[in-house]
């Protein structure tokens, strides 16, 4: 059993009591909330005739359905409406700070809520959403939940939960030019497996993540879910304060030091106990591309996409749907795979650091003619600051297009989607089989500035190339 | 929802070969614009149980002898991916009590638990004579006993596991949580006050 990790110590801390189950009362201290997965929570409620208990540590804003092109009101498709006209009604009778679009802070709320502030270290922070685990960047326990879990913590602010192992990866060394955050998460799923986490919390450790921007581990953290593991974080260090001095939520002045306290408190011990412990060694990471329907499925840009025989037998008839799926052959170059559309954006890799990675690969390039490409910031600070740098001129002067915020083609339940079997390189998180909202599209992931040489060759390349 | 107890749960199976099987290949996200549950039923499985056309696929959900099954099948990490409560809900709403698998995406049995669906596990061998043996007679019914832990068939009884305390909540009906959770109100709020954080 673990002890003295950041897990143990802000579980202990928000533990309200044990139930008759033998699970834990867990108090959630923020709950971040969407217009898709709360409509029946909130129906719940008024069926019953209770209020939120504590309104006050909810907050919301619109970023699924949200179109990216024409946000005029009502939107162009009904069912989006209706979903924005509930959650407008809901914030409004239940007392909910709500960041939609006429607040200029609305985004996707992975991007949001450390954006303004309100995700800080040693929190406890639910949202009904599986990337809720980006917010343990922050040293924060972050994961996601189902619908009726939203309701009780609506009606409780609190869950019956059962503790997590906690599995320590730590990447040692420095990573190469053209390396980012993503391609290690893609590394670390490709290794662990996507249900390696199943049970576990994820410690990210080591130089590379010591090193990294909040920005860069926020989509590391994101990913762990993707490894099976529902929470992923990286202890708060100077870093975390810097990133998060002087935004809009965070304490400011003495509140700040009293903060900051309380913050470096919550950190792993030096000789705290782990359940597992994993190392991988960050020099030898390269570009990674995914070639299948999982997120396990990857390869280095420079690799061929694997045959069957050098698969564990056990993943081998997974393998067999996914190149039947996404019609490529076992042996062909990862760079032979050609693109019809490249996507930039989601809760994974559309802050302001991605676009500006994107940007410097884009620039004096043109974008393929047979690529469609979709550039899509995270929240609307992240468009204007954007748009001050002039990397949207980067992008309009490169042939792709620049939209307003939203989870748009990640997965394509707003007008943005892919159409037959086209194939996206895709800087999202999931490559699943119908992701991008055709139910035989095709999705690679990658990093945004992978993305970004993608679209301009019209197939994958190593990005490297481009530096 | 109200809470009953759930003892044994008996009924026929259905088998969905294949690990891996994502919550958005459980329910397509399209299905998911919809502020109620109500219809997620109709959307179990759609892209792979039906074209474009919305003709049918060959599937096992859609095979005559499957439509009254009540107990369904799987392999490895099951459910993986997204919250979507709607996953859990179109099991449910097709007509499924209880999933018996290797394992299970995380968020996803939490919202099984959360809609009354006990999520079961048992080890690939279990797994295997379980469906050896249904594949010789589908019409076999199974029985689920959660006091025991095991699945009865035929003559044969095989161990499955729950998390202990899941199982204690479908054995005394608490597996929804709202009232047990409400009662601590008053803990809650204190400890609401005493939090190094605030907004
Ligand atoms: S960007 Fe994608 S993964 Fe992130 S919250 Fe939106 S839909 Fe979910």
């Amino acid at each position: 059993m673990s002890k003295n990790t950041l897990y143990d110590k802000v579980w202990d801390l928000h533990k309200v009591a044990t139930l008759p189950t033998g699970q834990d009362q867990l108090f959630i201290g923020l709950h971040l909330i969407h217009e898709v997965t709360t409509p029946q929570a909130f129906a719940s409620l008024k069926e019953a005739g209770v209020p939120v208990l504590l309104p006050k540590r909810t907050f919301a804003t619109i970023d699924h359905i949200i179109p990216t092109q024409n946000q005029q009101r009502p939107y162009q498709d009904p069912q989006a409406e209706l979903m924005a006209t509930t959650l407008e009604d809901n914030v409004k009778k239940f007392g909910i700070q709500f960041f939609d679009t006429t607040t200029q802070r609305q985004g996707i709320v992975h991007v949001i809520g450390p954006e303004l502030g309100i995700t800080r270290p040693g929190m406890t922070i639910a949202c009904g959403d599986s990337h809720t685990s980006t917010h343990g960047a922050f040293g924060s326990l972050a994961f996601g939940i189902g619908t009726t879990e939203v309701g009780l913590i609506l009606e409780t602010q609190t869950l019956p939960l059962s503790r997590l192992k906690v599995r320590r990866i730590t990447v040692n060394g420095t990573l190469q030019k053209g390396v980012y955050a993503k391609d290690v998460i893609l590394k670390i799923i490709q290794v662990l497996g996507v249900k390696g986490g199943i049970g576990y919390a994820y410690e990210f450790a080591g130089s590379v993540f010591e090193n990294m921007t909040m920005e860069e581990r926020m989509t590391v953290c994101n990913m762990s879910i993707e490894g099976g593991a529902r929470i992923g974080y990286v202890n708060p260090d100077e870093t975390t304060f810097t990133y998060l001095k002087d935004r809009e939520f965070t304490p400011k002045g003495h509140a700040f030091e009293d903060a900051k306290i309380y913050w470096k408190s919550i950190a792993s011990d030096n000789d705290a106990v782990y359940d597992d412990v994993v190392t991988i060694d960050g020099n030898t990471i390269q570009p990674m591309v995914t070639w299948g329907v999982t997120p396990g499925q990857s390869a280095s840009v420079t690799d061929l996409i694997p045959s069957p025989e050098s698969l564990p037998e056990d993943a081998r008839k997974n393998a067999e749907e996914a190149y039947a799926y996404m019609k490529l052959k076992p042996g062909m170059s990862m760079q032979d795979i050609p693109i019809n559309v490249a996507f930039v954006g989601s809760c994974t890799n559309s802050r302001i650091s991605d676009l500006r990675e994107a940007a410097k690969i884009l620039k004096n390039h043109k974008v393929h003619p047979n690529v469609k490409m979709l550039i899509v910031p995270g929240s609307q600070p992240i468009k204007k600051q954007a748009e001050a740098e002039g990397l949207d001129q980067i992008f309009k002067a490169a042939g792709a297009e620049w939209r307003d915020a939203g989870c748009s083609m990640c997965l394509a339940m707003n007008p943005d989607k892919l159409i037959g079997d086209e194939i996206c390189a895709s800087s999202s998180n999931r490559n699943f089989m119908g992701r991008q909202g055709s139910p035989t599209g095709r999705t690679l992931l990658m990093s945004p500035a992978m993305a970004a040489a993608a679209a301009i060759a019209g197939h994958v390349t190593d990005v490297r190339t481009y530096l | 929802m109200t809470s009953a107890n759930r003892v044994t749960l008996k009924g026929t199976s259905v088998v969905i070969e294949g690990n891996d099987i994502d919550t958005d290949r459980i329910v397509p996200a399209r299905f998911l614009k919809e502020i109620t549950f109500e219809n997620m039923g109709n959307y179990l499985f759609y892209d792979v149980r039906f074209n474009e056309d919305h003709t049918q696929k060959s599937h096992p959900l859609n095979d005559p002898k499957n439509q009254k099954a009540t107990i369904m099948i799987v392999g490895k990490n099951f459910g993986c991916g997204s919250s979507r409560e709607h996953a859990a809900q179109a099991i449910l709403r097709f007509g499924i009590q209880t999933i018996i698998g290797e394992s299970f995406g995380e968020i996803f049995a939490g919202n099984c638990k959360s809609v009354g669906i006990p999520v079961l596990t048992a080890t690939p061998e279990t797994l295997a004579s379980l469906k050896k043996t249904l594949e010789e007679n589908p019409s076999t019914s199974v029985t689920i006993d959660l006091v025991d832990k095991t699945a009865v068939l035929e003559n044969h009884s095989f161990p499955i596991s729950i998390v202990e305390a899941w199982r204690q909540a479908f054995l005394n009906g608490s597996w929804n949580a709202l009232s047990i959770l409400k009662a601590n109100t008053d803990k809650i709020r204190a400890l609401d006050a005493s939090l190094p954080y605030k907004f």
